[in-house]
């Protein structure tokens, strides 16, 4: 879409060099809408209103079409106005629908967005015939395009956006109190309704400005998905606003940059189709809520549960021997344990490469002296929680070998002192086996 | 249902719940036996509520089982009529109390059956049995609480099965709404059904009930009325709290251990 | 026939078979799925243009459909296993799936008869030039055929389904207790929508096709207590909506699709504040009880 006069270079390098006017205004366009819509998305994302972007967004294309009507011109100024203004009023109709009638939130939701689309298409197409010169570009408002956006409407944007930054950075306590529990804010005396109506109307506004580079339609992505991806790295809102800042910019620029490229490439799609990447990438990869973090974690649970199976197995063969270094073949092991060969092998392992077991000879296993230390504390917990299920819930004891086996691998030292305690120091468990005491002779402060 | 041998409406074998946001419930080891009025009572947050859903299939075990008459509960499960907690339904939704009932009778007609002129004499009884005939054709938004509770109870009599499950069909009712469902306990009673019911007005529970479960997180007491609703056995249901447990369980949920293969 | 008689007559085809399954939609508060299945069944409609080189309608269903039923399982899986709330999680597939869909158009402008207005709003107003000829012999238009093939198909759909329906959005919890599977029944759903949705995207555009989807079934939603009487007056408001609409066209020289989502926004207004039940009005001038659902109170409660 953007002439590439850059002949020496080729075009993808072209771009970086930044000296076209032309890129440099729609990336810095771009890259603001990101920022600003990012940042307004995540209180609307964590006030569970996501979607109320996408219906404000179509909403605003009767405005649109009304300013420039009234005015006859494409002044950005006149036409953020309308936009915001018909925003407004599909914000106060879903209000409306949903406090005087039993429809509900998702529904009028819906309503607002078709019917006020509608209204715009009907404006639009009037418009159109009714042969206005100057109406040529009105219907860039639907999808956006970017590298029609001139001067004013980049500083308009910057100025707005700007703006909008700052009151969010005035607010952020309120805004953040209101997010989380508006009657809590209420009760506390703030003035809640005031302040979710500057959050709507900064949210109007983001979607204002964002009309000429992404569309109408497109809007609602910048307003939701940075702040969906932003919530994967973090659990903290002020980080989570900046990074959802961050991905809408990235987008922004990447959009750029393909559009740049791309003779026909639409910016505003590809940078909807760059922050569903992000997304993608943060869901899968961030640290801790991704999904791979996730299955890792999981993972790392499954082979330290192996791993404490194994060493309490190989503890209770040799009480049983009365000798704790009594070694135990792997066949011994699998009877006890159901896991694979396979499993049991790379268990056995780790465990050597980490000191606990040897190898006594060919195929039979004994736990070294640290080995027996930790073997002990394992069985000492569980025979702890099967006597805590036998004596305070009263459940048979036949019935509690499974809980238990659960519980040993996540009590805490802590928890196990408690539970200490909570049994009164006992020496056996209920089916009267001795309770190996705990390193130190068995005194644990509580 | 099979009447040579009879295996017991309802059988919970080390039923362990973990849910995710709750503490969980463990290890309830019970039979319900038939022919009771059964009142399932114990704190807030005790799982009584969980234990029903679980019956029901409504929420995933973390182990154990349940069987119904004997069988596997996927299949035994359109033998219990269930009356689930009256919040959980949206009352806007445009039907008539009729159809509410009539719903009762979906598990018994085929794929694409509609309802037989059977079925709606079967509705109106029920909703009859209730006293809630003259409300048959008014809209469900338009009925007090008490008299939405009637057409669940009604919905589920429609079910005409023998065993039934209710959720706190007395909470928020009106003084004649809880006469009403008393008399029909009596009633399902006398015909040889069984009904447990989560109960939280302990006050009525020797008036209305003969067996009681007394439940927080696991079973405190299970028994008739007289020997097993004691101070004694009220005091471990309600006293002592249980922090250990509730703090190890969450430390399950964590983990992700919660579900055990 | 007048060609203002087809348009019209296309018009109430798509709105009926709109409505019908829009009120299942509306009672199962999923009112934005529809939304998001008729902008996501773009890339499907451009696929199966470039594939099979045509606008026959059997590919453009198939495409269509599975990106439908594809959004339906994306939204699911991002809320179970990326843990992510219900209505961010349709917010990105959508507009993603849309933003795919208009790249595609743009790059393959050439191929692809389509383009990126007539997605938004249709082209109710060519569709009776557009006639299904066999050998020699006019059929009349092809919209008529294929939204009139949906039509009977959603009817035959809701006549056989119409209990597990009904009890799957009542109450699920005792859909599942009787034996009926939830799941099936809200996919089989979105099935029908997106197939309801491609049949009607051509004529009046994805977006138009939410308000035909929800706005009637909202509107009969204010008015009557029964839901087989809310499908048929849905059903009626959706036609007489795009009746109107061709009228208000004409009026202004307007797009036709665009003139039908503002009367269909006009009809609810008017039900919103004049409805004997549930309207604004009546319900401020009565002084008569109805009730709430607030379990504490067991008395009589005025509704606000």
């Amino acid at each position: 879409m953007i002439e590439s006069y850059q002949q020496e270079l080729p075009p993808w390098l072209a771009f970086f060099t930044f000296s076209d006017i032309n890129v440099r205004l729609i990336l810095a366009g771009c890259m603001l809408l990101g920022v600003s819509a990012g940042v307004l998305g995540c209180f609307a994302f964590l006030r569970k209103r996501a979607l109320l972007g996408d219906a404000l967004a179509h909403a605003a294309l009767p405005g649109v079409c009304m300013a420039f009507l009234l005015s006859g011109t494409k002044n950005p100024v006149v036409i953020l106005l309308g936009a915001t203004v018909s925003c407004w009023i599909g914000a106060i109709s879903i209000d409306l629908i949903t406090k005087y009638t039993r429809v509900k939130e998702e529904s009028a939701l819906g309503m607002v967005l078709s019917v006020f689309f509608g209204a715009g298409i009907l404006l639009l197409t009037y418009i159109q015939r009714t042969g206005n010169a100057a109406q040529a570009g009105l219907d860039k408002f639907l999808f956006g395009q970017a590298s029609s956006m001139l001067d004013r409407d980049v500083w308009t944007l910057a100025i707005v956006g700007t703006l909008m930054i700052l009151v969010v950075v005035l607010a952020y306590k309120e805004f953040k109190i209101v997010s989380f529990h508006a009657d809590y804010a209420t009760a506390l005396g703030l003035p809640t309704r005031a302040i979710e109506l500057t959050l709507s109307t900064l949210l109007v506004l983001a979607v204002a400005i964002g009309l000429q580079a992404v569309g109408v339609v497109l809007m609602a992505a910048m307003l939701v998905t940075p702040a969906a991806a932003a919530r994967y790295w973090t659990d903290r809102l002020g980080k989570m606003l900046a990074i959802a800042g961050f991905f809408g910019a990235l987008s922004g620029a990447i959009g750029t940059y393909i559009s740049y490229l791309g003779p026909r490439m639409p910016t505003g799609p590809w940078m909807v189709v760059a922050v569903t990447s992000v997304f993608f990438g943060s869901l899968v990869f961030a640290p801790k809520r991704g999904i791979l973090a996730r299955l890792t974690l999981l993972r790392r649970i499954r082979r330290q549960t192996a791993e404490e199976n194994v060493l309490r197995t190989l503890y209770v063969s040799g009480e049983k021997e009365h000798r704790m270094d009594a070694p135990c073949s792997t066949a011994e092991l699998m009877q006890f344990r159901s896991m694979t060969a396979w499993t049991l092998d790379r268990t056995l392992e780790r465990l050597m490469a980490r000191g606990l077991v040897r190898e006594t000879s060919q195929g039979f296993f004994a736990l070294t002296a640290e080995g027996v230390e930790r073997g002990a504390r394992l069985t000492r917990i569980h025979r702890l929680w099967e006597l805590y299920l036998t004596r305070k819930l009263e459940i048979a004891p036949d019935h509690v070998h499974d809980d238990a086996e659960e519980i040993e691998h996540i009590i805490t030292p802590e928890l196990e002192a408690r539970l200490l305690a909570t049994l009164d120091y006992p020496e056996e468990d209920p089916h009267a086996r001795r309770i190996p005491p705990a390193a130190g002779g068995g005194v644990i402060a509580t | 249902m099979s009447p040579a041998e009879k295996p017991a409406p309802i059988e919970v074998h080390d039923l362990t719940v973990a849910y995710r946001h709750r503490p969980v419930l463990w290890d309830i080891d019970v039979t319900l036996p038939e022919g009771n009025l059964i009142a399932i009572c114990g704190p807030n947050g005790a799982g009584k509520s969980t234990l029903i859903k679980a019956i029901m299939g409504l929420v995933p075990l973390a182990s154990g089982k349940v069987e119904i008459f004997g069988k596997p509960a996927k299949q035994g499960r359109s033998l219990i009529a269930y009356v689930p907690q009256r919040e959980s339904v949206d009352w806007d939704f445009p039907t008539t109390a009729l159809d509410v009932v009539l719903m009762g009778r979906y598990g018994h007609l085929p794929l694409f059956g509609r309802p037989r002129k059977r079925d709606r004499e079967i509705a109106r009884q029920s909703l009859e049995k209730v006293g809630m005939l003259e409300f048959a054709n008014r809209q469900i938004s338009q009925l007090s609480g008490g008299q939405q509770q009637r057409v669940f109870l009604a919905r589920a009599l429609a079910q005409q099965t023998r065993v039934y499950l209710m959720d706190e069909p007395f909470a928020g009712v009106d003084a004649s709404t809880e006469k009403a469902i008393v008399v029909l306990l009596r009633e399902l009673r006398e015909q040889g059904c069984t009904v447990a019911v989560v109960h939280h007005d302990l006050q009525s529970v020797p008036e209305y009930f003969d067996t009681v479960m007394l439940l927080n997180l696991r079973m405190v007491a299970f028994g008739p009325v007289e020997s097993t609703f004691t101070t004694e056995n009220l005091n471990k249901t309600y006293g002592g709290r249980l922090n250990l447990l509730t703090e190890v369980g969450e430390k399950l949920r964590k983990s992700e251990w919660s579900a055990r293969q | 026939m007048n060609h203002g008689l087809w348009i019209m007559l296309v018009g109430s085809l798509a709105a009926a078979a709109c409505a019908m399954v829009g009120c299942f939609l509306v009672l199962r508060k999923q009112a934005m799925m529809g939304d998001a299945i008729s902008h996501s069944v773009l890339p499907g409609i451009v696929l199966a243009f470039l594939i099979s080189g045509s606008r026959s309608p059997l590919p453009m269903l198939i495409g269509a459909g599975s990106l439908g039923l594809l959004t339906a399982f994306l939204t699911g899986a991002l809320e179970r296993h990326g843990r992510l709330q219900p209505d961010a999680s349709i917010g990105v597939t959508f507009t993603w799936l849309f933003a795919v869909g208009v790249i595609m158009v743009s790059a393959f402008a050439g191929q692809v008869d389509l383009d990126t207005d007539c997605v938004l709003y249709g082209e109710i107003a060519a569709s009776p030039w557009d006639i299904w000829l066999i050998g020699d012999t006019s059929l009349g238009p092809r919209a008529v055929w294929i939204l009139g093939a949906i039509t009977v198909l959603n009817l035959a759909f809701i006549g056989l389904g119409y209990k597990q329906l009904k009890l799957t959005s009542f109450d699920p919890g005792l859909a599942a207790a009787v034996g009926i599977n939830v799941q099936l029944w809200h996919y089989l759903l979105m099935g029908f929508v997106s197939l309801t949705t491609v049949g009607a995207f051509e004529s009046v555009g994805a977006i138009l096709v939410v308000a035909m989807l929800i706005v009637p079934p909202n509107t009969a939603y204010l008015l009557t207590d029964r839901l087989s009487r809310m499908i048929m007056l849905s059903v009626v408001f959706g036609v007489l909506s795009a009746i109107g609409g061709y009228w208000l066209a004409a009026q202004l020289d307007g797009s036709i699709a665009g003139a039908i989502a503002v009367v269909s926004g006009a009809f609810f207004v008017a039900a919103m504040l004049f409805s004997p039940t549930h309207g604004v009005i009546a319900g401020y001038i009565s002084s008569r009880n109805t009730y709430t659902t607030f379990p504490e109170e067991p008395e009589a409660q005025p509704r606000a």
